[in-house]
């Protein structure tokens, strides 16, 4: 596991990239535990001060250190994705193996029904949840929903993967040795899409943190706990860009896009390393 | 039955299987909520102007019966549905008495238009340039735009919105910010007016392109340079047929197959991306409404636009789904 590692920051630049952005921003989000604030108090620091040594990324116009109020927000947008990615890998990973195990018609069941999620435009109905559930939308109910509407995708993925594995002879010989499904599906077929569970896994954070900064800025979460969304989103209620404060936009913004653009690569990396054949590619241009 | 017609069936039964889930889903939502959408809209009611109370009293009675929310869950149910049949949802509570599907109505073009233009732009320079990159592997130019497409494709449709908005609102003022046409012209089939279009349309047009053309980049370009190993390709080459004949005719078309299915599943997604995009720039289309409603409280319209788009994007899957078996003639063999 070590050594696979180091070839890919070796010899996989994206892989490096990712990591080193991925990296930046795990910092940032450390620092959280250090910060002199809580999260939550407004006017501790003088307001609109633009990036100093004092104050290393300024101040809002609610008297916040942007610094302090950043690390924290990113903490909880980083969370808010991981939890996401871990429920709805549960879901598609049940729903793939299953469907690409059994075949016949529980497949054709459940991908219709996994069919239907990859179609549904989801953000009007994620507006529609905030909607009726006004302030009693927390954070947890939103990953928790989230998580239920954002697994088809990478089901559909498991699941052609579980059918190519269910006509191996490994597979024939589980079923003679009497294996029941959920042993075979759990100890057999699983190891063999644990490679691609963790790239989609990266994709699935990014959706989730994306849909999460949206909703956030127009104020359709709780807007009082701090995200990298409702960081922009007090931004924008103050009209920072306006006023001139543009540093309370600025790293917000640019801290986020790290965060899009390290998973990305990290996504990549890993689908190439796990396709042989466009590793055998690259390991021949490397050559030449 | 021929293959073509039980293709046809299939996708008629998921398209059906959509909208189905969709409207149980906004169904189950709106009905098993805590608050109570008539005290809601009733609130938002006063809100907006002074009512007395016997004016109270009828506006419950109204929405009450207008929500479905008399007799047992099944009544509501069926009443939902039968609204839903002829598209029905009730005036809007924010601009009454004006019905929601009148406001919906307005809105649609405006979204429609934006996610044609933006949807073909994308899917078709992202292609050719995809199965450019894919074949000619070592020109740097290429090479360049995929350093591009990977880094935009990733960050979401809101983001590249917010980031264009601040560069042309703030940092350079050259394009029109917010509407979709120039406040004081009359709407109307006139140079001036579909110019004032254009560019009011530009920047949420952009935005799209710029996050949508990324995926179609990489995908056309790992699926060419997987085709040309295959012999048929070679073969092609070592017959002296033309480069761009071979790349044209032979490899791009065969990968365009699986393209055409990408861009039926991601069809929600650019969706998603429309709408916040057109609330980000102000423009007058469907997702700008869908934020003004919410921050309203206007029930019945949140609950309209959600419906109208979920059957609007299953229909728009489904005729990219039945168009699909022009592009592949397997599906008519069978």
């Amino acid at each position: 596991m070590l050594s696979i590692l180091k070839d890919l920051l070796r010899y996989n630049r994206e892989f490096a990239a990712g990591a080193a952005l991925l990296g930046i921003v795990v910092a940032m989000s450390a620092m959280s535990a250090l910060a002199p604030m809580p999260p939550d108090d407004v006017y501790v620091v003088p307001p609109d001060l633009p990036p100093s040594w004092t104050y290393l990324m300024g101040t809002t116009s609610r008297g916040q250190d942007v610094f302090w109020q950043l690390s924290f927000a990113i903490r909880n947008t980083l969370l808010f994705g991981f939890i996401v990615a871990l429920l709805s890998r549960i879901l598609s990973l049940v729903i793939g193996l299953l469907s690409g195990y059994l075949g016949g018609f529980v497949d054709r069941v459940l991908m219709s029904i996994n069919d239907t999620f990859i179609v549904m435009p989801l953000f009007p109905i994620l507006v529609m949840f905030y909607f009726v559930m006004r302030d009693r939308m927390s954070w947890a109910a939103l990953a928790l929903v989230m998580a239920g509407l954002g697994w088809a995708y990478d089901a559909r993925l498991i699941r052609s993967i579980a059918m190519s594995l269910r006509t191996r002879q490994f597979t024939e010989h589980s079923v003679y040795s009497g294996m029941s499904t959920r042993q075979i599906v759990a100890q057999e077929h699983l190891p063999y899409v644990m490679p691609i569970v963790f790239s989609t896994t990266m994709n699935n954070i990014n959706w989730s943190i994306g849909l999460e900064v949206t909703l956030s800025v127009l104020g359709f979460t709780n807007i009082n706990t701090p995200t990298i969304g409702v960081m922009i989103y007090w931004a924008n209620q103050h009209t920072a860009m306006t006023a001139g404060v543009w540093w309370w936009v600025f790293f917000p913004v640019a801290l986020v896009i790290m965060v899009f653009i390290g998973l990305f690569l990290l996504a990549v990396s890993m689908n190439e390393y796990i396709d042989p054949r466009s590793r055998l590619s690259r390991m021949r241009s490397a050559k030449t | 039955m021929q293959s073509i017609n039980v293709y046809i069936v299939k996708r008629l039964g998921q398209f059906f299987l959509v909208v189905f889930i969709g409207i149980n889903i906004v169904f189950f939502v709106t009905h098993a909520t805590p608050i109570d959408p008539v005290e809601h809209s009733i609130m938002a009611a006063a809100m907006f102007g002074s009512t007395s109370p016997e004016a109270i009293n009828m506006l419950r009675e109204a929405l009450a019966d207008l929500y479905g929310l008399k007799g047992s869950l099944w009544d509501q149910y069926w009443t939902f549905w039968k609204r839903i049949a002829v598209a029905d949802f009730g005036p809007s509570v924010s601009s009454f008495p004006t019905p929601v599907s009148t406001l919906i109505g307005r809105a649609i073009p405006w979204t429609v238009g934006l996610l044609l233009t933006a949807v073909i732009i994308s899917w078709v320079v992202g292609n050719i340039l995809g199965g450019l990159a894919g074949y000619y592997r070592e020109n740097r130019l290429l090479k360049a735009a995929g350093v591009v497409a990977m880094g935009l494709h990733p960050i979401p449709y809101y983001i590249i919105a917010f980031v264009l908005l601040i560069i042309f609102g703030y940092l350079w003022p050259v394009l029109p910010l917010g509407g979709g046409y120039q406040r004081n012209m009359t709407p109307g089939w006139n140079l001036p007016f579909i110019g004032s279009v254009i560019t009011h349309g530009f920047l949420p047009a952009l935005s799209l392109v710029l996050v949508g053309f990324g995926a179609w980049f990489m995908g056309m370009r790992a699926l060419v340079s997987n085709i040309v190993t295959e012999d048929y390709v070679v073969y092609a080459e070592l017959a002296g047929v033309d480069r761009n004949r071979i790349l044209g005719s032979y490899v791009m078309r065969n990968a365009l197959v699986p393209q055409i299915t990408g861009l039926g599943m991601s069809l929600g997604a650019i969706f998603n991306g429309a709408i916040i995009t057109e609330q980000v720039f102000g423009y007058p289309g469907v997702g700008t409404l869908l934020v003004s409603a919410v921050h309203a409280g206007d029930y019945s319209l949140v609950i309209g636009i959600t419906t109208i788009s979920i059957i609007g994007v299953a229909g728009a899957v489904l005729v990219i789904d039945l168009l699909y078996p022009l592009l592949d003639p397997r599906v008519k063999i069978g």
